[in-house]
């Protein structure tokens, strides 16, 4: 606008977005939970972001990790236990402008929603999914969940969970049409807020397991994982997750991984001893059902007052 | 040859069509209403030549009433006599709204069908059977025994069977009569009724055009209905005309599942969201192939919790959107409506009724899914429920939900049913408005100061924060909570909130009119119906008060709330009763010193008014026809004291 006097036009005064502008009310997770560290890197995210709080939506579904919009300060919808995606899908379908966040758990996502689950990820439309994995239901007390490990012990598994647990990371590339597919930790911040960047600005569902630390039901399960920071694998790749030297000296097993190559992404996931952190497999050209269900927004009143006289006059006689 | 009933035909009615196209050299009966049926296997096109011979009908200024003969399979045995497709069309001088009782005139592909159409009740003495000859000639022995048997057995019924050449004469024009047999059947119609030749060639031309055939096709199809027109003309002694109404209305011609999704349209609803579910899908398939045009979008989910899951997000969002199932889907969407229910999310949900429980009677028409409707989720959720009683009611109720569950903020439920879903009637041309469209999503800012569930201590009623709305943002819950919607545990909060979304409906009854009595204002008894029974039940109670019967009868659209008045209207009548298509135990058929169960209207309505509303109701997998409800409707009347 140089050259130009102030009171030719007038410009809204931009608003700038501080950290305190998305927080909500105060969590209510227990102390250590590895969810108030996942919050902290989303509010850290639509910061750096500047995200409209307005345009912001967090859908949810029932469980200690769905307790999240309730401490986002934006639009939330904390509804059923494990309708979260087709609620989120819903939201999408016709609102191209908002920013749509799911924040759930292993018995929300993978147990009681799994069905949807698996769709959301087919229909693969504009999200970020947060999966806040502590292998363990955490609200209900301490049952077995899909991702426990096979022998750990439960209220309902007293004598250790009897099957090999369910791998998302490995089910989620399973998918046809998957298009965003990382794995991080609650307990590297960094990581996990550079995952969380990546997946928002992905063009479609970003699914993101995030292993979660429960202290009080499950208190040393990634322990080994903390201590030896050498035992994550950490997937490097220029057209992956983008992390700074820090990290790289941190975790310093590391290994080159192509995101475009499904088949290493899906050996990567199969090897039991190894726990990787990045990107697995990303394609931006997947389908988008979004840009389906978005079709036709722009129709005006008469246009629609004109498609139904149409169809009348089919059927008068 | 004689008409298949004396008593409804009148030789000397006035105001018998003139001959048109064509010459007619036989002489003309007249009667006020026939009931015709085509029946067949699966897949022969008794439905598509029904339905053209109906609109037929309807184009002459005819009443008209269709309604499909639906296995219960895709595609049974052929000859099977549980598998009988086909169709009923009922077309009379006056305005009809249901199938009417016994069959004037029935068209069979092959003789085994007709065996459930009897089963059903649907065929009485005199009524006239035009049976394909072929499977007399058949090369299986078996099957030429079968088809002896068979019309031997037709005839000690006193059924008019009568053997005619449909394939015989069909294959003289096509190679495969398979294909092109009902368009020989529907030229046949045309002259036995008198009907406008060149209106069936009209419709030949659109349906073929619709599925996107040549000229050739049409051509061809075009020479079998001439071929069975003049087949017609030689073979019956007389033609039967149904003179019409005159009218100058514009009328059209549809099922209740596309009055239901054009009534989405004129709603301005842009998401049906649905997953497939029998009777509901063909108002889907329909949308899929239209709503685009009026910016629509149908989505088809993954299972039927999804569907009313995604629903909820785009009502969510700013954009009411609609969810169409059937009972079964109805019972898999239950925890998510109560959440519509609790968070006030505005909904529509239709449910076309169907057989049930479980999955029942997939095909045939069921009014079972009332109180699941109204009682069926955990803790009190109280919702609205419609239902229309009418196929133009299918159209302007889905209008009116989509208001109502934005207004009210809550889920309406609408239920339709497998009788309005698949029959055909005409109404007038409804003129859509621009006001009846869904307002645009507001994107102002919200005043911080008003929370979300600002309830109205009066009404219950509040407005709500939309996405994008800057100073709104809030977190919808399914927990107790209370208007700033903040989880709240506290007895007291939690018994507010319960009262605020019960009050709604008392709110909403407030603005209710007092049902329409039709008959008699007061007297001996009152006929309560509701949803696609009422037509059937009106020509009842008009029959029995021509009788010197007083007889009265309401439908009640609204079952929530309920509409007002309902003691006072029922303090005029010695008896109360209603009739209803689910179950209940007759009262003399019920183990003595235990409870009767009653239908479930009257479940409804003996504990809303405390009067001792009693019932009648059947399951018989169809429609209620006039006749059956008529004598029962006698015999609590006999009964009387």
């Amino acid at each position: 606008m140089y050259g130009l006097k102030t009171d030719w036009l007038e410009e809204p005064p931009p608003r700038y977005y501080t950290f305190e502008d998305f927080e909500g009310s105060l969590p209510r997770w227990c102390p250590g939970c590895g969810d108030h560290a996942v919050l902290t890197a989303t509010q850290r995210l639509c910061r750096d972001e500047q995200l409209p709080p307005e345009k912001t939506v967090f859908v949810s579904g029932i469980g200690c990790a769905a307790r999240f919009p309730h401490y986002m300060k934006a639009y939330g919808f904390h509804g059923l236990h494990g309708r979260a995606l087709p609620v989120a899908s819903g939201i999408r379908a016709r609102r191209p402008d908002l920013h749509i966040f799911v924040a759930t758990g292993d018995g929300d996502c993978c147990s009681i929603g799994a069905g949807h689950w698996l769709h959301a990820i087919h229909f693969n439309m504009k999200m970020v999914v947060m999966l806040l994995d502590n292998n363990v239901y955490g609200l209900t007390k301490a049952q077995t969940s899909p991702t426990s490990a096979k022998g750990s012990r439960s209220n309902t598994h007293p004598r250790g969970a009897p099957l090999e647990p369910l791998d998302p990371i490995q089910t989620t590339l399973g998918i046809r049409n998957a298009s965003f597919v990382a794995q991080t930790v609650d307990w590297n911040p960094p990581h996990l807020l550079a995952t969380l960047k990546a997946a928002h600005r992905h063009p479609g569902l970003a699914f993101v397991r995030i292993l979660q630390r429960c202290p009080h039901f499950r208190n040393d399960l990634f322990e080994p994982l903390q201590s030896d920071p050498s035992k994550l694998l950490l997937l490097t790749h220029p057209d992956g997750i983008q992390v700074d030297d820090s990290i790289q000296r941190v975790l310093t097993n590391q290994r080159e991984h192509d995101p475009a190559d499904l088949v290493a992404a899906q050996a990567i996931a199969e090897k039991e001893d190894t726990v990787a952190v990045g990107l697995f497999y990303r394609r931006d050209a997947a389908d988008r059902y979004d840009l389906y269900s978005a079709e036709g927004l722009a129709t005006s009143r008469s246009e629609k007052i004109a498609a139904l006289g149409a169809e009348l006059d089919r059927y008068q006689i | 040859m004689t008409p298949a009933k004396e008593s409804s035909v009148d030789a000397d009615a006035p105001h018998a069509q003139p001959p048109h196209s064509g010459s007619f050299d036989v002489p003309a009966k007249v009667a006020q209403e026939q009931i015709i049926e085509i029946v067949s296997d699966s897949g022969e096109g008794a439905q598509t030549a029904g339905q053209l011979f109906g609109t037929v009908c309807a184009k002459m200024g005819n009443g008209l009433w269709t309604v499909e003969i639906i296995p219960a399979e895709i595609e049974p045995p052929p000859r099977s006599q549980a598998g009988a497709s086909g169709i009923r069309v009922r077309f009379a001088t006056r305005p009809i709204s249901n199938m009417g009782d016994r069959a004037d005139l029935v068209v069979a592909f092959n003789e085994q069908v007709l065996y459930s159409r009897i089963d059903q009740d649907a065929f009485g003495p005199g009524t006239l059977l035009l049976i394909d000859n072929r499977w007399a000639k058949d090369e299986d022995a078996k099957i030429r025994d079968a088809y002896a048997k068979a019309l031997e057995d037709f005839c000690a019924r006193g059924y008019d069977v009568q053997e005619i050449p449909i394939h015989e004469e069909t294959r003289k024009l096509v190679e495969n009569p398979q294909r092109g047999k009902n368009m020989w059947v529907v030229g046949m119609l045309c002259a036995r009724y008198g009907r406008n030749l060149d209106f069936a060639k009209d419709e030949v031309r659109l349906l073929f055009e619709r599925r996107r055939k040549g000229e050739d096709v049409i051509v061809r199809n075009h020479q079998l209905l001439e071929a069975g027109y003049a087949w017609g003309l030689e073979y019956f002694d007389e033609r039967l005309q149904v003179p019409s109404q005159e009218s100058d209305q514009a009328m059209v011609v549809m099922n209740g599942n596309a009055a239901v999704a054009m009534g989405a349209m004129a709603a301005g609803i842009e998401v049906c969201s649905m997953y497939p579910i029998t009777p509901a899908t063909s108002a889907s398939h329909y949308l899929a192939s239209v709503f685009h045009r009026a910016g629509g979008f149908m989505h088809q989910a993954e299972d039927e919790i999804a569907a009313v899951g995604f629903a909820l997000g785009c009502s969510y969002a700013g954009k009411t959107a609609l969810t169409i199932t059937s009972g079964p889907g109805l019972a898999l969407k239950t925890e998510l409506i109560g959440l519509a229910v609790m968070a006030e999310i505005p909904l529509v949900i239709v449910d076309v009724q169907r057989g049930g429980p479980a999955t029942g009677l997939p095909t045939k028409v069921e009014q079972g899914d009332l109180l699941a409707s109204l009682y069926g989720a955990p803790s009190d959720a109280p919702k609205i429920v419609l239902a229309p009683s009418s196929i133009e009611e299918c159209f302007e109720f889905t209008i009116t939900a989509r208001k109502l569950a934005e207004s009210f903020r809550m889920p309406v439920i609408v239920l339709s049913d497998a009788n309005l879903a698949t029959a055909q009637t005409l109404f007038a041309r409804p003129e859509p408005h621009d006001e009846w469209l869904a307002p645009p999503v507001d994107q102002s800012p919200w005043n911080e100061n008003t929370p979300p569930y600002d309830w109205d201590a009066e009404t219950g009623l509040s407005q709500r924060p939309i996405p994008g709305q800057e100073g709104g943002a809030y977190v919808l819950t399914g927990l107790a909570h209370d208007e700033h919607s903040q989880v709240a545990y506290a007895s007291a909060i939690n018994q507010r909130a319960m009262e605020m979304r019960s009050r709604k409906l008392a709110t909403l009854e407030q603005i209710l009119k007092p049902p329409v009595v039709n008959g008699d204002a007061e007297g001996e008894l009152l006929v309560v119906c509701w949803g696609s029974t009422r037509s059937a039940v009106e020509e009842a109670v008009d029959r029995i008060r021509a009788d010197g019967h007083r007889v009265g009868t309401t439908c009640l659209r609204f079952l929530s709330p309920l509409e007002p008045g309902l003691d006072e209207i029922f303090a005029r009548y010695r008896r109360v009763m209603t009739v209803e298509i689910n179950y209940s135990d007759d009262p003399d058929n019920h183990r003595a010193g235990t409870s009767r169960r009653y239908s479930q209207l009257a479940w409804l309505l003996r504990a809303a008014t405390l009067v001792d509303v009693d019932c009648w109701s059947r399951v018989p997998g169809q429609p209620l026809p006039p006749g059956m409800i008529e004598e029962a409707l006698r015999a609590r009347l006999g009964g009387a004291d």
